[in-house]
């Protein structure tokens, strides 16, 4: 039997929350702390030594199994904080695990962004030099491959132009081609396919097709891109809470995904990285259709409702909540709403409740949306979840189905109209 | 990497301790610090307008206002050498130290979009921060060369030898406690800010602007001072005047392999979590 390229056993990553928790931390305070308190600090220095101290710790990825064989396109999907990321800079060795092995037989290529370690005064050509290095190509091996990855970009024009003068589009095209003809035996690949425009998309999703079909080379590939993990991925794995919860058909993968798990609700009691004094803390939220239905995929012409549940310990001394909330695909941000920006902000607050904005049309194109919610009391932070509470799915209106129309996956406003010629 | 029939295996465990494997793998990655070294020469001598010439004109500016002040109206002793050629040895070894350390310790942070997303052994980016500074220090001593014929010295073949060793030194020491600074600098962020402070004092405590021998019977507290011995020969070596202090070479070597150990121990044992916490 053929040995498989890649064999991950019992992968495991935990972090403690205390690292994460509210920016860095600075000598002056440590510092401080000990001179101020040198009992207490001596204290939980002697408890944490001897494994008393309960640290707050989660794991994010936890008893990962798979193995894959040479040539095989796995994608790799999960909501936000399902350990997508962790398990890709696990793979690309950028922080090691916690527990387990992972075994992998060939030369290992890593994109978890495209154009790492560009320099933006460095002139093109210094550039692909600079990034092919990092990438881990040999200086020969890039030479060699030079005019291939010029001819590729397209921006042969500019070769000797500093890339702080290139627009985004061109360093994005540049960055890609270098990476594309890394030829690693194995290729790691995260969202990257997120930016550029259509035409460059398509390209380079013909690129990793030919990288797969013909050179032979085995992709993990992460995405929040549904359209493109069909295209490309024979096997998607599923991950939930740090867990493997599907490892097969990327059409069954998507199918389970679509149904079950994008539609559940992320809990906010938990140990979540969040800022604010936390006189209103978020519990949770949903989406619900005009008739109380929770969803998640959404038609983009129904009205439907935003629904944030609070709790709040002494609903008595809060006042003027704003409550506020953005969308966003694609990791942009595309629309941003508080309650203070049309004056109605909440004045009584109970022991816990729902905040409910009401939305007549959400005219969007289809793909997957993330929703970021924020609450202030009298203009002071009280809870801001670091990720987001949620996400929603637009599905494409029927009438579009039945032309077979498709959508550009980056577009984002859904404009009615009609197209006349006079 | 190797386009051989054998397959390359990567083994991905809990990160361990240092072992050879480190330096092998460094040796690996020998081109990635070339590339790293010359980005960094290529972008300063880019951004700054008179290039690659600043790498002269600092120091030797430093060493005019020190002859001025110092030499000239403080008359700050030289044991014997004109003060412009006393000083200047001092501060051409001294910028490479102080400007290495300085980078060294903001190498990760200064580095963490790359981190943050690329395997690399992460020592190759202190490495190349020194080999600038060891380019830098080459471009500098030109001004030496000149200054000597001006002032009509000539170094002793025998005595030059030992400049090798010197530099060795000066690359241990500035690497092992930039690589400690480096590390604490990922975890607090505050250290980065108290450096150039640190740094200034340490100008002051070595002799640079005068000679060990001012302090004398506890001029060998400066010997605890690693770039003291380093300093105090070169001006031994190239200028031939004073004979070499083999004894002072020897506590300075051991002091910065003992730095260097200490700070690459330091650095393995922090660099698992870096791109956790950056």
């Amino acid at each position: 039997m053929e040995q498989s390229i890649i064999e991950i056993k019992n992968i495991g990553k935990k972090y403690n929350i205390a690292h994460q928790r509210g920016g860095y931390v600075t000598l002056r305070d440590v510092l401080t702390n000990v001179i101020k308190s040198p009992f207490s600090f001596l204290k939980t220095k002697i408890k944490q030594a001897a494994g008393l101290e309960t640290k707050e710790e989660f794991w994010a990825l936890k008893d990962i199994n798979f193995e894959v064989k040479k040539g095989e396109v796995i994608g790799i999907i999960g909501a936000n904080g399902a350990g997508k990321s962790t398990l890709l800079k696990i793979l690309s060795q950028i922080t090691p695990p916690t527990t387990g092995e992972i075994i992998l037989r060939g030369r290992v290529g890593s994109l978890l962004e495209v154009g790492t370690g560009f320099h933006p005064e460095l002139t093109g050509r210094e550039n692909i030099f600079l990034n092919g290095a990092i990438l881990g190509m040999k200086k020969k091996e890039i030479a060699q491959k030079f005019n291939q990855i010029v001819e590729f970009s397209g921006i042969e024009k500019f070769l000797d132009t500093p890339v702080k003068h290139y627009s985004s589009g061109m360093y994005v095209r540049l960055a890609f081609s270098v990476a594309a003809h890394m030829e690693p035996d194995i290729l790691i690949i995260d969202e990257v396919l997120a930016v550029g425009d259509a035409e460059f998309q398509k390209k380079c999703l013909g690129k990793m097709n030919e990288i797969t079909k013909i050179q032979g080379r085995t992709i993990l590939f992460v995405s929040h891109n549904m359209e493109a993990i069909q295209q490309l991925c024979s096997k998607t794995i599923l991950l939930r809470e740090g867990k493997i919860v599907f490892c097969g058909s990327t059409i069954e993968a998507l199918k389970i995904y679509r149904d079950k798990y994008n539609k559940e609700i992320i809990n906010l009691n938990s140990n979540i990285k969040r800022r604010g004094d936390g006189k209103i803390k978020l519990s949770s939220f949903h989406i619900e259709d005009i008739k109380g239905n929770r969803i998640n995929n959404i038609r983009n012409d129904s009205k439907i409702k935003f629904v944030f549940s609070y709790a709040c310990n002494e609903p008595k001394n809060v006042h003027d909540v704003d409550m506020g909330f953005s969308i966003e695909k694609n990791a942009i941000t595309i629309s941003t709403i508080y309650s203070s920006y049309t004056k109605e902000n909440i004045e009584k607050i109970n022991h816990s409740g729902n905040i409910i904005f009401n939305i007549k049309e959400l005219k969007l194109t289809p793909g997957i949306y993330n929703v970021r919610a924020r609450v202030l009391v009298n203009g002071l932070e009280s809870d801001w979840p670091k990720n987001p509470v949620g996400s929603f799915e637009i599905l494409p209106k029927e009438e579009y189905i039945k032309m077979g129309y498709k959508t550009e996956p980056n577009s984002i406003i859904d404009i009615e109209g009609q197209w006349t010629h006079i | 990497m190797n386009q051989s029939n054998t397959i390359k295996e990567t083994i991905i465990r809990p990160k361990k301790m240092f072992s050879f494997e480190d330096v092998r793998e460094i040796w690996r990655y020998k081109e990635l610090l070339y590339f790293f070294t010359w980005r960094d020469l290529k972008v300063r001598y880019k951004q700054t307008f008179i290039g690659i010439a600043w790498a002269v004109f600092q120091p030797f500016i430093t060493m005019v206002v020190f002859s001025i002040f110092f030499g000239g109206l403080a008359k700050i002793p030289s044991d014997g050498v004109p003060y412009p050629i006393f000083v200047y040895i001092g501060l051409l070894f001294w910028q490479f130290f102080s400007t290495a350390l300085s980078d060294t310790s903001n190498t990760l942070i200064s580095n963490q979009a790359i981190i943050t997303k690329v395997y690399f052994p992460r020592l190759v980016l202190p490495i190349s921060s020194v080999m600038t500074k060891f380019i830098d220090f080459i471009i500098a001593a030109v001004i030496l060369i000149g200054l000597m014929v001006y002032y009509g010295y000539t170094p002793h073949i025998s005595g030059l030898l030992i400049l090798p060793p010197l530099l060795l030194i000066t690359f241990m020491a500035s690497v092992g406690l930039g690589l400690f600074l480096a590390s604490i600098n990922v975890k607090y962020r505050d250290v980065r800010y108290a450096l150039p402070f640190f740094i200034q004092i340490m100008l002051f405590v070595t002799p640079v602007i005068y000679p060990a021998s001012i302090a004398g019977k506890y001029s060998f507290l400066l010997a605890l001072n690693p770039m003291m011995g380093v300093i105090q020969n070169a001006r031994a070596a190239i200028l031939g005047t004073t004979p070499i202090n083999w004894l002072l070479i020897n506590i300075s070597l051991t002091e910065s392999l003992v730095l260097m150990i200490f700070g690459i121990y330091i650095f393995k044992k922090t660099e698992r979590y870096f791109a956790d916490i950056i």
